[in-house]
């Protein structure tokens, strides 16, 4: 069974058309990139399936359940899906372990101990265990991004979405974030991607879907899309890309 | 480069001197005497200006009159203790206050920034008070609730001029005090917010844990700029015959037409709020460095 299942969904900001008849399957244990230039509504699809953004029409399913419906605990479905954003957005006044462990806590009601010894844990595996009691400001953009996703790893999603998590960072950064993603992929973690690393999406991606003005244009393998493209603007895309040396 | 790293760096240990190079021995050596010439330079125009200020005020025809007046150290001692005594009924008021006015300019910010359907009333209510209140001056509420609710005359509610002082200017200052809160709690990136609901906390846990620490710690600077007024203010209730310290100064300088007693109560004033300040910067200051690498920005 698919853990997330969009159906037709539509999207607008005012006047403007942001998601057009967007379709998307994700089954378990898989990872979907979504890939297209700024502004062709990656962002806005990752933020309408955590429902930070309220759709015009279609539906989105969790799990066979219909989250787009008006009568559900947005905040119970929030806890199934963990969100890494572009520009980490950790909580400046906490340090690193109390931003791990504060929704656990609060949310999940784990015991503080327990969440501080799993939060120490997942840390540790990733080689952040010294930085456990530093306050995010003293990290690297790496080290931030990395604990962010530390973070949303914290509440044992369901579903992890990534919307363009190495954007912000230099490319030496992008590899340590990159390779922890790479770990998540091997452990089973279903993911949804926004991202402009092609070489990084051939890797890990399942299934690779081309955006661009709001509609899924192109989708497929990463050979499929990423290699082979069928479709005009696909290719066009990808040459842009290339010549901006991401390929 | 920051302030503190240059200082290190003009004052360094003998370790350090010794490893440097003779170029960078002697820039240490020029920053010295710019430093120097620098500390020469604010003395001499410092001595300069308070100098002539001072001349100009002795050399002033009314100086002897003015310094018996307002400066007789005997009588100022005299009537210290009446002045402290009235002083007192200001920390006690400014406490109370503060401590109220804390609660209910919460509430109003509270109120005014919610999002949420239920709270529509009392988001219409609390613009609307924080409106009427902030526009009418203190002197006037402080009128209306000490000569209008005892004129009332209802059962049970009290005609103690200090008591209905006192709500009057928690009436007053809860208004200012909640548009400062609103505004802490506005400065908060949206982001801040998207981050925690996406990790499953409800509006008030985020609210609770990720809003409002943020947002109190960038107000504390105007928060203290209420603290410091409401002491100040809280000498206004004496027009209802309360015996602050400005009123005990008041009725000192009535008796013997010598005004002494005003400096004292300006002096007591200010020995409680320099402190005060240095005190909040310094911890303000310490809780900027420990969260971020740069230190003070």
């Amino acid at each position: 069974m698919n853990v997330l299942e969009i159906s037709n969904v539509q999207k607008s900001f005012g006047h403007e058309q942001v998601l057009i008849d967007v379709s998307l399957s994700v089954p378990d244990h898989t990872a979907t990139v979504l890939i297209g230039a700024s502004g062709s509504g990656k962002s806005t699809l990752l933020r309408c399936i955590n429902l930070l953004e309220t759709i015009d029409d279609g539906s989105i399913h969790l799990d066979g359940q219909e989250i787009t419906d008006p009568r559900i605990n947005v905040d119970a479905i929030r806890r199934q899906l963990g969100m890494v954003f572009q520009s980490f957005n950790l909580f400046p006044h906490m340090t690193v372990l109390q931003n791990i462990t504060l929704a656990p806590e609060r949310v999940q009601g784990v015991s503080p101990e327990q969440a501080r010894a799993d939060a120490l844990e997942l840390l540790g595996r990733f080689g952040l265990g010294e930085k456990a009691d530093q306050y995010p400001d003293r990290l690297s953009g790496g080290q931030q991004q990395r604990v962010a996703i530390i973070r949303s790893l914290a509440v044992r999603p369901r579903l992890l979405m990534l919307d363009e998590v190495t954007s912000a960072l230099d490319p030496v950064l992008v590899n340590e974030v990159l390779s922890l993603v790479r770990d998540l992929k091997s452990d089973g973690m279903t993911m949804v991607l926004a991202t402009h690393e092609m070489g990084f999406a051939t890797q890990v991606a399942d299934q690779v879907c081309f955006l661009e003005s709001g509609r899924i244009i192109e989708r497929g393998t990463p050979e499929q899309v990423l290699q082979h493209p069928q479709n005009e603007r696909t290719k066009e895309f990808l040459a842009r890309v290339h010549e901006a040396g991401r390929l | 480069m920051t302030n503190k790293q240059r200082l290190t760096r003009e004052d360094p240990g003998q370790t350090l001197l010794s490893v440097v190079s003779d170029r960078e021995r002697e820039r240490i050596a020029i920053r010295r005497a710019q430093s120097r010439q620098r500390i020469l330079i604010a003395t001499v125009s410092t001595v300069v200006v308070l100098g002539t200020l001072s001349i100009v005020i002795v050399a002033s025809p009314g100086w002897k009159v003015v310094k018996e007046t307002f400066f007789d150290l005997s009588y100022g001692h005299q009537v210290l203790h009446l002045v402290l005594r009235g002083l007192l009924t200001n920390l006690q008021l400014t406490v109370i206050a503060s401590c109220a006015i804390a609660i209910c300019a919460m509430g109003l910010a509270l109120a005014r920034t919610s999002q949420s359907a239920a709270m529509t009333p009392f988001r219409i209510l609390a613009t609307v008070y924080v409106d009427v209140f902030r526009g009418i001056p203190l002197l006037l509420v402080i009128f209306l609730i000490g000569f209008g609710v005892p004129a009332l005359r209802i059962a049970g509610v009290t005609s103690n001029v200090t008591v209905l002082g006192t709500v009057a200017v928690i009436v007053t200052y809860s208004a200012y005090v909640a548009e400062v809160l609103r505004s802490g709690i506005l400065s908060v990136h949206p982001s801040q917010r998207a981050a925690a609901r996406s990790l499953g906390l409800s509006q008030a846990q985020t609210l609770r844990h990720v809003v409002l620490p943020q947002a109190l710690k960038r107000v504390v600077p105007p928060l203290l700029n209420d603290l410091v007024a409401l002491l100040k203010d809280t000498g206004l209730v004496s027009i209802l015959g309360v015996t602050d310290a400005i009123r005990a100064a008041q009725i000192e300088g009535s008796r013997t037409f010598n005004y002494t007693p005003y400096v004292v109560a300006a002096i007591l004033f200010l020995l409680i709020t320099i402190p005060l300040t240095r005190y909040t910067d310094h911890v303000l200051a310490r809780s900027i460095s420990r969260q971020n690498a740069q230190g003070s920005v």
